[in-house]
């Protein structure tokens, strides 16, 4: 087996992304999706010698029709919370079949996707045991519109507090439904594995980052994963056209944390790194959640709630915005 | 434990049928394994992660972290080539069920090995067939092995004909949980040049998912295409049996031993007034217990029936053409099912239907959660058999037998 990566150079700026394209016509995604820029941006970085995996969600059911795939390279349905298990069967197969010279030894990419339903919640399980699996290269990743927005905008383990969703709708007596705070999965992954060289945060509205870290994914070894925030013009209420600035705004108001972890080095990227040395301010999080459909039922009050536990996670976190437990202090 | 010699020629070995079907994943050269522990099925992981630790077999094997990723993860290698083994036991097969059930739609030629085991709750380790055969009406092909040997041999048989082209469907090898997966028997274990000359190496040919054949796996499909594509796989299976008797008269060229059939296998039954029905290690203590009449004076035959999927309806309904009454002893239960018979039953029942002299049928339920089937009991339920006979109808239609009251 080669335990060879690609060579998949990093990019300076939007002139350098690959013109090659591996998702083109022929899927039916809604207007202003940001996860199907999110496949275009993935599957541009990683280039023709790949094999994509998909487990069901939007990324699913809107992309491949038959007779219509959108996909130039070779694509296979996984199942729902299969991403992980499909990206180390895709590789071990590979690696097996390369290892005893019954298929042609080159560097293949293995990327599995998920949304944030196959990802945070049923896959979390095998894609931690992807993860402990360093001799398979592979990238996991997860677009994470924030519902299950494929069978009709159902709250999930990674959706917003006070979301509207058709699990979480707002009602004569309870205007909260879903009171759950979003899962800080990339955190929960990168502590959990230690020796996986690569995690990261991702958004579709900063390209060459986005570009550089499914690269680098790709090319560190090992298994990888990518976290990326996709706004969904349906599941949060607001018009199409409106996508890549809300994508810029989850950032800006520090709602997403751009980072990534690489061989146990945390680095922040893009804004969240000016907002995190004091060189930016956060905008206000109405700046976002006003934004959106989903937030519309939000009182005053319950907007005081959620900016305090924003301002929370950067002014308290042992790490602003991603860990939240820190050392006991002992006192002097 | 198996060594790392290669061996020239064909040699006997003191093994259990888990043993026997480690060995055969290493003869087969398998490419992906994937292991989850649960009894009884999770020794032949056991041999299989020994055979690879000491070198004499080359494979990757893999511990899922539960019986879902398990089958999930040896059909995405299969679909990019691999040859494939996992294997489970009752509500661990269970649990994997999602995984199983598109396996067979995508039509990947994974192999798997069934413990059988009684499903939960309340636990129980011993055998029952209902978890395996859960999955009767998906696509796999299901077989229930009977010896040691016919595990190895029916491994070998396994990859051969759903690797097929023609078939390209899942298989899974039904063992009776303890009494075959833990009992130690003598085998022939062929050699790797035989091995070789039976079983080519796996080839998914244009459904292979490779960047050099660019294709999309499994898109949706709707009310558009689907009923086509059930089709199609009904097909596939329609075309085992024949795949399955060229194979298998193969196999007994090249290893010299095999039953006239491969899909069931008969004991006495040529002249009998009653013919027994069962699958897996019942038939030892029916056979006993059928010798031991026929010394009586009594007319009675056993028949095995191997493959559940494809179900041989011709050669079951030949073989039990010509007797008075059959009693189907099932190691499953059917709550609910037509007569309250077991799973065997009615299947069998089914395929007799369309005879112009319909035997008497009775259904048994015996030996669930792994309860020891005495030759007495078999006894009692031939002679039940007879009073059916002698009264001209079946008085009762389902007896479970050996139930504390």
């Amino acid at each position: 087996m080669t335990t060879m990566t690609q060579e998949l150079p990093q990019v300076r700026g939007v002139k350098q992304i690959p013109v090659f394209e591996g998702f083109t016509s022929g899927h039916r995604t809604c207007q202003g999706c940001e996860s199907a820029l999110v496949m275009r941006l993935m599957i541009k970085a990683a280039g023709p010698r790949t094999i994509v995996v998909g487990s069901t969600g939007c990324m699913y059911v809107a992309n491949t029709t038959y007779y219509s795939t959108p996909w130039v390279v070779p694509w296979m349905h996984t199942q729902l919370g299969s991403s992980g298990s499909a990206a180390t069967g895709t590789a071990a197969g590979l690696a097996s079949l390369m290892r005893k010279g019954k298929m042609q030894d080159e560097p293949i990419n293995v990327i599995a996707f998920c949304g944030d339903g196959g990802g945070v919640d049923m896959g979390l399980s095998a894609i931690s045991a992807a993860l402990q699996h360093d001799e398979y290269n592979l990238l996991i990743l997860c677009y994470d519109n924030e519902s299950y927005a494929n069978t009709d905008i159902q709250v999930s383990g990674s959706s917003p507090w006070g979301a509207n969703s058709t699990f979480s709708p707002p009602g004569k007596v309870h205007r909260i439904m879903n009171r759950r705070w979003k899962k800080n999965t990339v955190p929960m992954l990168a502590a959990g594995h230690p020796d996986v060289r690569y995690v990261a945060t991702a958004c579709g509205s900063y390209g060459p980052d986005f570009t550089n870290k499914i690269r680098r994914a790709l090319t560190i070894g090992g298994p990888t994963f990518i976290h990326s925030i996709d706004p969904c013009p349906k599941g949060w209420d607001y018009d199409p056209k409106y996508s890549h600035e809300l994508g810029m705004l989850a950032v800006e108001t520090g709602i997403w944390v751009q980072y990534e972890i690489v061989d146990g080095e945390l680095i922040l990227n893009g804004p969240s790194r000016a907002i995190a040395r004091g060189i930016r301010r956060r905008k206000p999080v109405t700046d976002y959640l006003q934004r959106q459909g989903r937030f519309a039922h939000l009182t005053e009050e319950d907007l005081k709630f959620f900016q305090e536990r924003i301002d929370e996670t950067w002014e308290k976190w042992w790490i602003p915005g991603i860990v939240p437990f820190g050392p006991h202090d002992e006192g002097e | 434990m198996a060594t790392a010699t290669v061996h020239q020629t064909e040699r006997e070995e003191l093994i259990s049928g888990s043993e026997a079907i480690a060995i055969a994943c290493s003869l087969a050269d398998v490419d992906v394994i994937t292991a989850y522990p649960i009894r009884p099925y999770d020794t032949v992981m056991q041999y299989v992660s020994k055979l690879k630790a000491d070198g004499a077999f080359d494979c990757d094997f893999i511990v899922a972290e539960s019986e879902h990723s398990q089958f999930e993860i040896v059909k995405h290698a299969s679909a990019v080539g691999a040859r494939t083994f996992c294997g489970s036991s009752g509500v661990g097969w269970f649990y994997a069920f999602e995984a199983i059930t598109v396996t067979a739609g995508l039509r990947l030629p994974v192999v798997a090995m069934v413990g059988n085991r009684a499903l939960d709750d309340p636990g129980a380790f011993g055998v029952e067939h209902n978890d395996a055969m859960a999955v009767r009406d998906l696509g796999w092909m299901l077989y229930w092995v009977g010896t040691a040997q016919e595990a190895l041999d029916t491994a070998l048989l396994a990859w051969r004909v759903a690797e097929d082209p023609r078939v390209f469907l899942p298989a899974a090898i039904s063992c009776d949980g303890s009494f075959l997966t833990h009992s130690q028997a003598i085998v022939n274990v062929p050699t790797q040049e035989q091995v070789d000359q039976f079983l080519p190496q796996y080839d998914r040919g244009r459904l292979l998912l490779h960047p050099d054949n660019p294709i999309t796996v499994a898109p949706q499909v709707n009310e558009d295409w689907l009923m086509e594509i059930r089709r199609q796989t009904d097909d596939a299976m329609r075309r085992t049996s024949d795949v399955i008797k060229e194979a298998y008269e193969e196999f007994k060229q090249l290893f010299g031993r095999g039953d006239p059939s491969p899909f069931i296998e008969e004991y006495m039954t040529e002249d009998a007034d009653i013919v027994l029905v069962g699958m897996g290690t019942l038939a030892m203590p029916v056979r006993v217990a059928v010798r031991r009449m026929r010394e009586q004076g009594k007319k009675v035959g056993f028949l095995r029936v191997k493959f559940f999927r494809p179900f041989a309806t011709d050669e079951i309904r030949e073989a039990l053409s010509h007797c008075k009454a059959v009693g189907v002893i099932d190691r499953d239960y059917s709550y609910g099912s037509p007569s309250y018979g077991g799973v065997l039953f009615n299947e069998i029942r089914s395929a007799l239907y369309t005879l112009d002299n319909r035997p008497l049928m009775q259904s048994f339920i015996a030996g669930l959660g792994g309860r020891e089937v005495l030759v007495r009991d078999v006894e009692e339920m031939t002679s039940m058999v007879q009073g059916s006979i002698d009264a001209g109808h079946v008085k009762e239609e389902n007896t479970w037998i050996g139930v504390r009251e």
